[in-house]
């Protein structure tokens, strides 16, 4: 069964450059991963399955090539967890005669 | 004909698609293998500050409220010497469109943009400039794409670049999110090329002009409400546009005595072309990884000669820490009722300790603040941190070591800045001028250029020579 039909927002994925396509000057670590990119746009296949090679119309109408990875994604960075590093510190400035 | 667009290609192509694509011909610049005109370039775009003021204002930026931050005030002054402890403002920069002073650095730029008839702009930001140019491209009617170095090679970023990637597509922008490298200026210049769009750097004169609008509008409000100039402006310090632009600004309004003072996040050690290093750090700008080498070596970026040189205009450059940050993050909010994020946060943290030097009379102003959001707020930074290995704790902010120790102060007597020795900054920069040009030996007018791009003067420049071995070229 496909994962998304034409006109859903999807994320596409690129190979931009493959280790050895990257320059010598990086870091080890850089240098010995690819060179990968992300972006979102509309489908214009008319269904495709996720890992399919597909072609996007992006925001500004763009279109573009790629494997598709994730159909209708989210923003998943939030507010984190609460930290007792920081829940003190109002109270404490306060009592430091900062109050009036 | 089909382009070949491989990376040695369009890396080789890369003086033409910039000229094409920023509208300015650098080469009409160019005296010689080091210097090149600054004052021509910058009056380039032919706007006026007036004018500059006019095109921002057309869409809601500038104008922000100066406000006097009375509480810290007194708390720094509870741990300051007798008489001492200045009055710290604030701009509140957050009020701008995309919430940030990058309104301003983009607005005259894309203001351009469009009377050039561009039909779209690019931008390499994973901060608040890419959202900034995105929201001023919505509002001129032009297309965005932005650029964005956003994962390490496992797919994790930072909680506040992808809050970026969140805003500049709430604008409608094309957003691309990259991977780790320094390639992100090859795919810039394969989109350049591939749609003839304008190329939005932050470092065009445009971009300068905009932020000398923030320079100006501080020390003519402080003037206004307080019958005198700021004896201290506190600059967040990444690519040195902000420092530029302001600095410029103070002495376009006559502010001409007040000390413009720099300040960086602490993250010397870790490198910036790094996957490893990426997340090892909370903040994605204001930090020494831009800080240093835009002072050291400005032109080594995405245009031929860059408008933002920090080091003409700097009086003092400071280093403060992630820990003192999310501490005067707390305060902000705490005593002030004002959230903001991190960037204003850096040189706000600075202010707190520089103020301890100044006498109770004398005005220091922190010149931004930015919106804050999820991905910004420090409990978000703080369990990001934590959930990469950083050791997060309260004490002493000495102790604090890029990419292992974030250390919050268990009190506000705790903050303190790190002076940063601007002779071997000047040292090191008139190094990569002349290393740069070899085998070009410099002339007298290379020189002088040279004293004054490093805000040095000819003697010390003769004897960073004598000690590198180069020699002044012979007159014809």
């Amino acid at each position: 069964m496909a994962d998304a039909r034409k006109d859903d927002l999807v994320q596409i994925h690129q190979v931009v450059l493959e280790p050895n396509q990257r320059p010598d000057t990086l870091p080890e670590c850089t240098k010995s991963v690819p060179y990968e990119c992300w972006v979102k746009g509309f489908l214009l296949n008319g269904e495709a399955t996720i890992g399919e090679e597909v072609r996007i119309e992006t925001f500004i109408g763009r279109e573009i090539t790629g494997t598709l990875v994730s159909v209708n994604p989210t923003y998943d960075h939030g507010f984190g967890y609460p930290q007792k590093e920081l829940l003190s510190i109002g109270r404490e400035v306060r009592k430091g005669g900062v109050e009036r | 004909m089909k382009r070949d667009i491989r990376y040695g290609a369009v890396m080789s192509r890369k003086n033409e698609i910039l000229r094409r694509g920023t509208g300015i011909d650098y080469q009409r610049y160019e005296i010689s293998p080091i210097s090149f005109d600054y004052e021509g370039l910058m009056a380039s775009s032919q706007y006026s500050l007036e004018e500059a003021q006019r095109i921002l204002k057309e869409t809601g930026v500038g104008n922000t409220a100066l406000v006097e931050l009375k509480n810290i005030t007194k708390l720094v002054r509870s741990v300051s010497p007798p008489g001492k402890g200045g009055r710290i403002f604030i701009k509140d920069e957050a009020a701008n469109p995309s919430g940030s002073f990058k309104d301003r650095r983009a607005g005259v730029s894309i203001y351009q943009a469009a009377q050039l008839g561009y039909k779209g702009v690019v931008a390499a930001s994973s901060g608040n400039y890419g959202a900034a140019v995105a929201s001023q491209a919505a509002k001129r009617g032009l297309k965005a794409i932005i650029l964005q170095e956003v994962y390490d090679s496992r797919k994790v970023g930072q909680p506040e670049i992808l809050e970026k990637t969140r805003a500049c597509e709430a604008y409608g922008a094309e957003v691309w999110q990259l991977t780790v490298g320094p390639e992100l200026f090859y795919i810039m210049l394969r989109v350049l090329e591939e749609t003839g769009f304008y190329s939005a750097s932050l470092y065009v004169p445009t971009s300068i002009l905009g932020i000398e609008t923030l320079g100006y509008e501080l020390a003519q409000q402080v003037l206004q409400q307080e019958g005198r100039y700021p004896d201290m402006v506190v600059i967040t310090h990444a690519g040195g546009g902000n420092i530029t632009g302001t600095a410029r600004g103070l002495m376009r309004a006559g502010s001409n005595q007040t000390a413009v003072v720099g300040v960086s996040v602490d993250l010397r050690g870790l490198h910036m072309a790094s996957d490893h290093d990426f997340n090892r750090k909370s903040f994605t700008t204001g930090h020494t990884g831009f800080g240093i080498p835009f002072l050291t070596f400005p032109d080594r970026t995405d245009v031929p000669r860059n408008c933002a040189r920090g080091l003409r205009y700097l009086d003092r450059y400071v280093f403060t820490s992630q820990g003192e940050v999310f501490y005067t993050t707390e305060l902000l909010a705490r005593l002030e009722g004002i959230q903001r994020g991190p960037a204003g946060n850096t040189s706000l943290a600075g202010a707190m300790a520089l103020a301890r030097e100044l006498d109770q009379e004398q005005i220091l102003v922190v010149q931004e603040t930015e919106y804050t959001s999820a991905g910004k707020l420090p409990s978000s930074q703080i369990t990001f941190a934590k959930e990469n290995g950083i050791l997060v704790k309260r004490g002493d902010p000495g102790e604090n070591i890029p990419g292992k120790v974030i250390v919050i102060p268990e009190r506000a007597g705790q903050i303190r800045v790190e002076e940063m020795d601007l002779q071997k900054v000047r040292q090191s920069h008139i190094r990569n001028i002349l290393e740069a040009a070899k085998p070009y030996l410099p002339t007298k007018e290379d020189i002088q250029f040279i004293a004054e791009d490093s805000r040095s003067n000819v003697g010390f420049l003769q004897e960073t020579m004598k000690a590198m071995k180069v020699k002044e070229a012979a007159p014809d």
